[in-house]
């Protein structure tokens, strides 16, 4: 494994990113106990890609750079500044919901305060968006880059190959992160592209394309540190393609039964990033018994009170249907 | 005052937004260098460069994407498709995404856009050169539709379009970019999104259109007035969404005989609504069913002269129907 302290990463660091990458994940099995007893209607899962969300999300300015994150990246958006409250009224549809006020499905974040892009359900649209975003960088001299997320279902779209593109051409200060999970809700990998890897797409853009074991946030973090230096000096953009495995079904909705076993799910589990990272940290003496059982602790209490306040918190009130179509 | 053609106050409406605001930026293809391939960006790349006057790649979707995503940042992209007939692989961009964004973040993000598309038949442009493309657009709640009629309104309109804070798809008849020319005032002119203009008041018949048929049927109204003492009420939609829907009533109450017309194909266009709004609100005030005139319904209008001809609504047709319903 690579060391945090090569990338000048101190070990408050890493104990942080390992917090995060905690937080996204029993804040995803709450969750999945909230949806099951049908207090919830829907749910999308992170588990299994926290690593490269909190990786990735780590490598940025994250006071300057855009974000246009896609519907999995509980990961991205804490490590941005979302809490467990704000991510907790949107799991309940609530008034106080940030990302949309209770309007969108949970995992469509947005904040303008936090230079997040509001994202759809149609995927890959934010692809085209994050790449305008890099356009007004570059045109107004702004030092910030401009960082979105996908799976690798999704680089099928137009709108991706279209948006990598027009980045390639104008060499623009983008980066392009698939998360590659394997699956496309039933979809395998193989049954969605032919090539050997997402990333080799990058070729075909004339941009730069790498693959980096998404189950290893140090190896994330550096991958995205050096995109986006590229992109502030002026090489332009970068396709990162980061491989990992979807843990869970693709939504609540989902049985994934129907179309995997439960031996490839729990082959998949021992490379479990959060999994593989504590061992880490442990190994290197940073994670202790005591700041282990400290840190469960804080983060359970968090989602207990994040998740009373949201069930008591109000939906938005009848009359604000009729609100923000236009200005 | 000036002289100018219809594309021409386009281009001027254009190029003095760019001047007022430097946040204002054109992005297309063969915007550039070429100037656009109506020359509706004549002149822009050498004023304003290749930064702001953007050529883009052939990818639709792109283009209204990438200006929607610089629009977020705080932008004001005016994206040019080429044609409105190609403007369909951006309409996931449009409808998904420009149109409900403010809605969706619960008014946090916004996405003041303009669209230009050149519309409209009769220049044998065949069936992918020549369509009106509105209706697609037009039961969109987040988006507004501004047809010009003249030039005069397009520098307005557009002018009014580019400093929307709501994005905004405006269409240009291709056939009146040069066919049109009118004085336009050299100040700096603003002609409100969403309001109807009544271009001619009259007793007998109203006549409700927009775009270039609405020249037409201010042409035909002039001429109905000396030879056949038909005094025709004219209202010009100038947004076809949403409807100014109180100027819409308060015309066809005018006269009781209301005679609609677009160029598009007749069902589900926006003559269709238009005739909805007056059904449900000026029963007890009709002297006449309301009527339509429009495209058949027919994919588009064909490359040969005959066939295109008989798609196209003309001013023959026009007169003929203002004829029968001041008659009725």
């Amino acid at each position: 494994m690579i060391n945090h302290e090569d990338l000048q990463l101190t070990d408050d660091d890493v104990l942080e990113m390992y917090r995060l990458m905690l937080t996204a994940r029993r804040f995803d099995e709450r969750t999945w106990l909230l949806n099951r007893a049908g207090k919830i209607p829907f749910l999308v899962s992170c588990q299994g890609q926290e690593a490269q969300q909190v990786g990735a999300a780590y490598a940025l300015d994250r006071e300057r750079d855009y974000t246009a994150p896609y519907y999995r990246d509980f990961g991205v958006v804490l490590a941005l500044g979302m809490t467990v409250k704000d991510l907790m009224m949107q799991a309940f549809a609530k008034a106080a919901d940030p990302n949309s006020g209770g309007r969108q499905m949970p995992g469509h974040f947005g904040s303008k305060r936090l230079r997040m892009l509001s994202g759809s359900s149609p995927v890959t649209t934010q692809v085209p968006h994050a790449v305008g975003v890099g356009l007004a960088c570059q045109m107004n001299n702004d030092q910030a880059i401009s960082f979105v997320t996908l799976g690798e279902g999704s680089t099928n779209q137009g709108d991706f190959h279209e948006g990598a593109n027009f980045a390639a051409v104008h060499k623009l200060p983008v980066i392009i992160m698939v998360e590659n999970n394997q699956y496309a809700i039933s979809v395998p990998l193989n049954k969605q592209v032919a090539c050997e890897k997402i990333s080799d797409r990058a070729i075909g853009y004339g941009m730069y394309g790498e693959t980096i074991d998404g189950n290893n946030p140090l190896a994330v973090y550096q991958a995205i540190k050096k995109a986006r230096d590229r992109a502030l000096k002026g090489e332009g953009p970068s396709l990162i393609e980061a491989v990992s495995y979807r843990l869970t079904a693709h939504s609540s909705d989902d049985d994934d039964m129907t179309y995997r076993t439960q031996e490839e799910i729990d082959q998949a589990k021992e490379q479990d990033g959060l999994h593989t990272f504590r061992q880490y940290l442990v190994k290197k003496n940073i994670l202790t018994d005591q700041i282990e059982s400290e840190m469960e602790a804080a983060i359970k209490a968090e989602i207990n009170q994040a998740t009373e306040a949201a069930e008591k918190a109000p939906y938005p009130s009848v009359e604000t249907l009729y609100d923000g179509v236009y200005q | 005052m000036s002289v100018l053609s219809y594309i021409e106050a386009i281009q001027l409406a254009m190029k003095e937004e760019m001047e007022r605001d430097e946040k204002v930026f054109i992005l297309g293809e063969d915007v550039g260098k070429r100037g656009g391939v109506f020359r509706a960006t004549d002149g822009l790349y050498e004023q304003f460069g290749e930064k702001r006057v953007i050529d883009t790649p052939l990818a639709e979707s792109a283009i209204v994407g990438v200006g929607i995503g610089a629009a977020m940042y705080g932008m004001i992209p005016i994206a040019e498709i080429q044609f409105a007939d190609f403007i369909l692989p951006a309409v996931n961009q449009i409808i998904s995404e420009a149109a409900k964004l403010r809605y969706r973040s619960n008014n946090d993000w916004s996405s003041p856009i303009t669209i230009r598309a050149p519309y409209g038949g009769g220049v044998h442009g065949a069936l992918y050169h020549s369509q009106s493309m509105e209706a697609i657009f037009a039961n969109q709640p987040g988006l507004k539709i501004v047809m010009p009629s003249s030039p005069r309104d397009a520098k307005g309109l557009l002018k009014a379009a580019i400093r929307d804070p709501d994005p905004v798809l405006f269409f240009e008849h291709k056939r009146a970019y040069r066919l049109l020319k009118e004085e336009v005032p050299e100040t700096d002119e603003l002609i409100p999104i969403g309001k109807a203009n009544l271009v001619r008041e009259g007793s007998d018949i109203t006549v409700i259109s927009y775009g270039l048929m609405l020249h037409y049927v201010k042409e035909i109204a002039n001429e109905l007035a000396t030879e056949k003492e038909i005094d025709v009420h004219v209202l010009d939609l100038r947004t076809v969404y949403p409807l100014d829907q109180a100027a819409i009533i308060q015309a066809a109450k005018q006269t009781g005989k209301v005679l609609l017309v677009t160029e598009d194909n007749k069902e589900g266009s926006i003559i269709s609504e238009v005739s909805a709004i007056i059904a449900e609100h000026c029963l007890f005030d009709l002297d006449a069913p309301i009527q339509r005139l429009a495209g058949p319904d027919v994919p588009a209008m064909p490359y040969a002269p005959t066939l295109e001809k008989e798609f196209m609504v003309n001013k023959d047709k026009i007169k003929q129907a203002m004829i029968d319903l001041a008659l009725f």
